[in-house]
């Protein structure tokens, strides 16, 4: 007797709706349309049949087979999924989880200030310049124009190594070095550690200071004001008001301390500010003509400018430093807060 | 210096308020640090008079008193212990309020003290702010207005202002120099108090030599008998001292401090009859030694200028009388002297003492060399007005006297310096006004004289600093827009300090930046004392030595962070550190590190191994990386001061130069300093680490590479560069890469070896190399290993 092929179709289409795996269903696949599958058997029963009827039953198989083929192809895609989606399932992890790492380092808040300053400066085309910490009487003192018995060195306690030689109070000593060594014009800023010989609650014995130093032809005050304000404003980032108030230093003349808007208070007056408004933040003025003479710069065609910050003041006023005693306490709860 | 506004006010009358005063004055250059009211804020206190004082039936310290307060007697219960029948005082009447300190407000009313009733409060200075602390009861003058106001009568409606001069400014450290600065300033008339001439009543004089003549080019001495001491200084008199900062002591003392403060003219008077011989200025001897007014005995030498009489120094001129000839309560006798001393002759020479006096404070800064005649006569007249006496005609003695400076203006220069123009006609008004005198004048320059009070102004630039000042600092425009555009220099071979610091940062590492000096003791467990550099004014002895390393200071701020339980810390710094070389000072700019705790940040990830030296040497080797330096670099176990004798090593370029070291600390520091764990510390040369090299590309091979592995069994003492160095020089020219990938000791291998695997990479540029010859090579690798090790390979 022959099978018929829509029996043979469903009972392989219940097969298939069974398989639970890429390989049952393989063999699913050999076992009703291989070399020797039901299908291929059933093919060969044709030749039994009268020839009129041949094409029709032939075509009644064949139609089965593809039928039996999408269906084939349909479940395999299934349990491809299906196992996908297994493995999906069982790879899901907590990504709450912190990664895997080494701790988080972090810059000191005065280098972050120093390195402000510099690319700033670098900006306007300043290079850097670094000198020695221990000094000479001359370079730190007299080349400044402070001599020996000058009330100025009162201003500066001054730590000593032996008579003539001292920490510089200062980084203007930097500058006569370049001067003494280059060639006119000159355009710098030297940043780095100084000393003062004073411990309280405002004044550490060691702070850092970036001075800045332009001799050109033509430099006249009024360059110099607009340097620093818009020094000011780019390393504060706000437009503020800057006000120059004639001063004294022996190494300019004449001389101005700068203050600027008050960057907590907008200048209305606060605890940061003194209720003041302003806060003082640099002084500055016209580089002494003795001085420049003294390193050899000549006064009849060049002029300069210099001026100097406090670093810790600048970071103290951007960050909200409260006291000076954290910088150099190296707290790692202070210090992470700048990472 | 603090000044009374009201005194400045009678000096110049300028329209501006009090604020606008101050803000006028800092813009000058005058910096007002603060304003204070001379008084508390009160109301209803009147000058009162206490007629009549009785015990307190129940109290010993109170009194009863009557007291008058114009209008009526009221009964008032007073424990100030002078209160006296007959005396005047501030007088509280009920109802009166007092503003206190914590701005809170007092109000006075009846009140009942141990059953006595009492109807107001007689008052201190202290209550009324008019004093810091009081005693008793503040006396008022017997001619005292009773009834009167007392904010009138002490006329409170007055500012102390606070002036923070700069050194150049001591022609304003008197109220006649800052009048002069207002009156310009404000364009106001100043009005000098009425100067007189006193003429003498005697004629002794007391001989003056001055010795030193450049130091002291005047001297002037008046001798005034007879004076009555048990005087006090009238009440305007110690309310203008009280309110430029200082106490009335005695008319003599007061005296000289009013011309001090009115004036600027230090002044001093010797108890005559003290003095022997004549006055001579001179420069002190080596061995001559005075006790000061202070009672400080000073061993002075032949740099401090003293005032002599015949036998002895009788006082650091322009610092401090001495206590010998010094003013008493039986003084019958006035020496008064009034003097110019230079600024160098001065300055200095307290402060080398520890010693800090109005007198020298002014004396550094220069005083009015054209002065001393008219301070004299002030200083007769006031003090003959408070203790009467006879005076003398005035002896004067002179030494080289400074001649005014004449300084030329061009005009150009004003406009080439301050970026804006000053007409000449204004550029001279300022100047005359500010008491220059214009010598001569074309259409270029004028040429003015400075005056005697101006000690800072000896060139062009400091007459277009006064021109800038009274013109006004915010007049000056603000321009921008220099010299035409420059490149910076570049070096590529050069590692920028950044790129180190974002290195370590990236590797875990925060900043720290600690002091250049420290203790000795901390320092000598890195580096021998005799190269140690001691500073001769530490701020303490803590703070004593230079730094010779960056390890203490690495160190101290570990142990500052260990302490607050912070266990797993790594810390780099860079910065200089400095030692003696014989003669010279070396400074050195180094990058130190400091690890320890967790390899890792504790965490559900990884297990809490701890940091080893491999990892602090991993993290040294990523710097060194850093110029393209590996291999070129070599490191050699080395023993170091305060460093781990079996993990320590140094690091030395080709050449032989020291580029640092590295390590664990020494077990024994690490007890010493209480660290509760290993700890490894690095310390490089920032200038080798800097230095970096070209890079030049090679061609890439595109044939494949060839990898063996090489195990050996060798001698555990035998170091893994030596193996590599070996390895490497027998593996030929197409060896790219060799790393050792396992150490191995234990059970497996025999107790002393150590089994060492290697990975050898090699690459044809041109071909691809064949199995026969990686064999040979390898061959030849076991053979020189074998030869030179006595190794063998790991069966």
């Amino acid at each position: 007797m022959v099978v018929d092929s829509e029996v043979l179709l469903s009972e392989a289409l219940l097969d298939i709706e069974r398989a639970s795996d890429e390989k049952s269903l393989d063999s699913l696949r050999v076992q009703y349309l291989g070399k020797k599958g039901s299908f291929t058997e059933l093919l060969k029963t044709l030749g039994k049949l009268p020839a009129e009827q041949r094409p029709a039953a032939g075509e009644q198989i064949n139609l089965a087979k593809k039928n039996l083929q999408q269906a084939l192809e349909l479940k395999r895609k299934a349990l491809i999924s299906r196992a996908l989606n297994e493995q999906l399932e069982a790879g899901r992890l907590d990504v709450t989880l912190p990664g895997r790492r080494q701790s988080q380092g972090g810059l000191h808040p005065i280098t972050m200030t120093i390195e402000r300053i510099k690319s700033i400066f670098a900006g306007a085309g300043y290079d850097v310049a670094e000198g020695p910490e221990i000094e000479d009487d001359y370079h730190n003192f007299e080349a400044l124009n402070i001599p020996v018995h000058h009330p100025a060195r009162a201003m500066h306690d001054t730590f000593y190594v032996s008579p003539g030689t001292v920490l510089r109070t200062h980084t203007s000593p930097v500058q006569v070095h370049v001067m003494e060594t280059g060639q006119s014009p000159f355009r710098m800023i030297c940043p780095g550690r100084v000393y003062r010989c004073d411990s309280d609650l405002t004044h550490t014995p060691m702070f850092h200071q970036v001075e800045g130093l332009l001799v050109d032809e033509s430099v006249s005050m009024a360059d110099l004001k607009g340097t620093v304000v818009e020094f000011l404003q780019a390393f504060f980032e706000v437009e503020m008001s800057v006000r120059f108030r004639p001063s004294y230093f022996p190494f300019t003349e004449p001389s101005a301390e700068v203050d600027m808007g008050c960057v907590s208070c907008e200048g209305k007056g606060c605890r940061i500010c003194g209720y003041t408004g302003w806060l003082e933040v640099m002084g500055c003025g016209m580089v002494h003509p003795r001085v420049l003479e003294m390193s050899g710069v000549d006064i009849e065609i060049y002029a300069g400018f210099a001026f100097g910050m406090g670093v810790e003041r600048l970071a103290m006023l951007r960050y909200g430093v409260g006291d000076l005693r954290l910088y150099f306490e190296n707290d790692i709860r202070f210090l992470r807060q700048f990472n | 210096m603090i000044i009374s506004e009201s005194w400045l006010r009678e000096w110049v009358d300028s329209e501006l308020t009090t604020e606008e005063l101050a803000a006028t004055l800092t813009m000058a250059g005058l910096e007002v640090e603060g304003i204070a009211p001379v008084a508390r804020e009160f109301i209803g206190i009147v000058v009162a008079e206490v007629r009549q004082v009785t015990q307190h039936p129940d109290a010993d310290k109170l009194r009863v008193c009557s007291v008058f307060d114009g209008e009526h007697e009221q009964q008032v219960v007073c424990g100030a212990p002078n209160v006296v029948s007959g005396m005047k005082a501030p007088f509280a009447m009920v109802g009166a309020k007092i503003k206190t300190e914590q701005s809170k407000q007092l109000k006075i009313t009846k009140a009942k003290l141990r059953g006595v009733e009492s109807h107001g409060m007689l008052c201190s200075a202290e209550e009324l702010g008019l004093e810091e602390s009081s005693d008793g009861l503040m006396e008022l003058p017997s001619d005292a207005p009773v009834g009167q106001d007392l904010r009138a009568y002490l006329q409170l409606s007055d500012s102390m202002i606070e002036l923070d001069l700069t050194p150049n400014r001591g022609d304003c450290l008197g109220m006649r120099g800052i009048a002069r600065e207002v009156g310009v300033l404000s364009r106001k008339e100043v009005c000098e108090p009425d100067f007189n001439v006193v003429q003498p009543v005697h004629t002794e004089e007391f001989s003056i030599i001055i010795r030193a003549s450049e130091a002291c080019p005047r001297y002037l001495g008046r001798v005034i008998r007879n004076v009555k001491l048990n005087a006090s200084s009238p009440l305007w008199m110690q309310e203008k001292l009280r309110r430029s900062g200082l106490r009335s002591v005695d008319p003599i003392v007061d005296v000289t401090n009013f011309v001090l403060m009115e004036l600027g003219q230090p002044m001093h008077a010797f108890d005559y009859e003290k003095l022997s011989g004549k006055i001579c200025v001179r420069m002190a001897n080596d061995g001559e030694a005075i006790t000061l007014l202070d009672g400080k005995e000073i061993a002075l030498n032949s740099d401090i200028l003293v005032i002599a009489d015949g036998d002895k120094p009788v006082a650091m001129a322009g610092v401090m009388g001495g206590l010998a000839t010094a003013v008493s309560d039986e003084t019958e006798h006035v020496f008064l002297e009034c003097a110019f001393f230079t600024p160098l002759s001065i300055s200095g020479r307290a402060r080398a003492f520890g010693l800090h006096t109005d007198a020298a404070h002014r004396y550094e800064r220069g005083v009015d060399f054209e002065l001393q005649h008219r301070a004299m006569e002030r200083a007769t007249e006031l003090l003959l007005d408070i203790v009467g006496g006879e005076p003398g005609p005035i002896t004067e003695a002179i030494g080289a006297l400074p001649e005014r400076n004449t300084v030329r203006l061009r005009f150009a220069s004003i406009k080439k310096y301050l970026g804006v123009n000053i007409c000449p006609q204004e550029a001279a008004d300022i100047l005359s006004r500010l008491g220059f005198a214009i010598t001569a004048e074309d259409d270029e320059s004028l040429k003015v004289e400075v005056p005697s009070y101006r000690f800072d102004v000896s060139i062009e630039a400091d007459l277009i600093e006064e021109l800038a000042r009274i013109f006004g600092y915010d007049n000056i425009p603000q321009t921008s827009g220099l010299s035409p555009q420059r490149f910076p220099k570049s070096s590529e071979t050069t590692i920028g300090m950044n790129r180190l610091r974002d290195h370590l940062v990236a590797l875990g590492y925060q900043e720290i930046i600690s002091y250049s000096f420290i203790d000795p003791a901390l320092s000598e467990l890195f580096s021998g004392s005799e190269q140690v550099i001691t500073l001769q004014n530490p701020i303490s002895e803590e703070m004593g030595v230079m730094r010779c390393s960056l390890l203490p200071g690495l160190l101290s701020s570990y142990q500052h962070n260990a302490n607050r339980q912070h266990e797993r810390l790594r810390f780099f710094e860079t910065g200089l550190v400095f030692q003696r070389s014989g003669e010279a000072i070396q400074q050195e700019a180094r990058v130190g590190g400091l690890i320890a705790g967790s390899q890792l940040p504790k965490s559900w990830s990884n297990r809490q191994e701890l940091s080893n030296f491999y990892d602090l040497k991993g993290d040294v080797e990523v710097l060194l990386g850093l110029g393209g330096k590996t291999g070129q670099l070599s490191f050699l176990p080395t023993a170091e001061t305060g460093y781990h004798p079996g993990q320590c090593a140094e690091i030395r370029t080709l050449e032989g130069d020291r580029v640092g070291v590295l390590g664990a600390l020494h077990p024994a520091i690490q007890r010493e300093l209480h660290l509760d764990q290993s700890v490894f510390v690095f310390e490089l040369r920032l200038d080798t680490l800097q230095k970096a090299r070209m890079p030049q590309v090679k061609a890439l091979s595109k044939y494949p590479e060839v990898q063996r592995d090489l195990a050996i069994v060798i001698d555990e003492a035998v170091s893994a560069d030596s193996i590599s160095d070996l390895v490497r020089a027998s593996a030929g020219e197409f060896l790219t890469d060799l790393r050792i990938f396992d150490v191995y000791q234990g059970d497996a291998i025999v107790k002393g070896q150590k089994s060492v695997a290697l990975g050898l990479t090699w690459q044809h540029p041109s071909r691809t190399l064949s199995d026969e010859e990686v064999t040979a090579i390898i061959s030849n690798c076991v053979n020189a290993i074998q030869e030179q090790f006595n190794a063998d390979l790991r069966k």
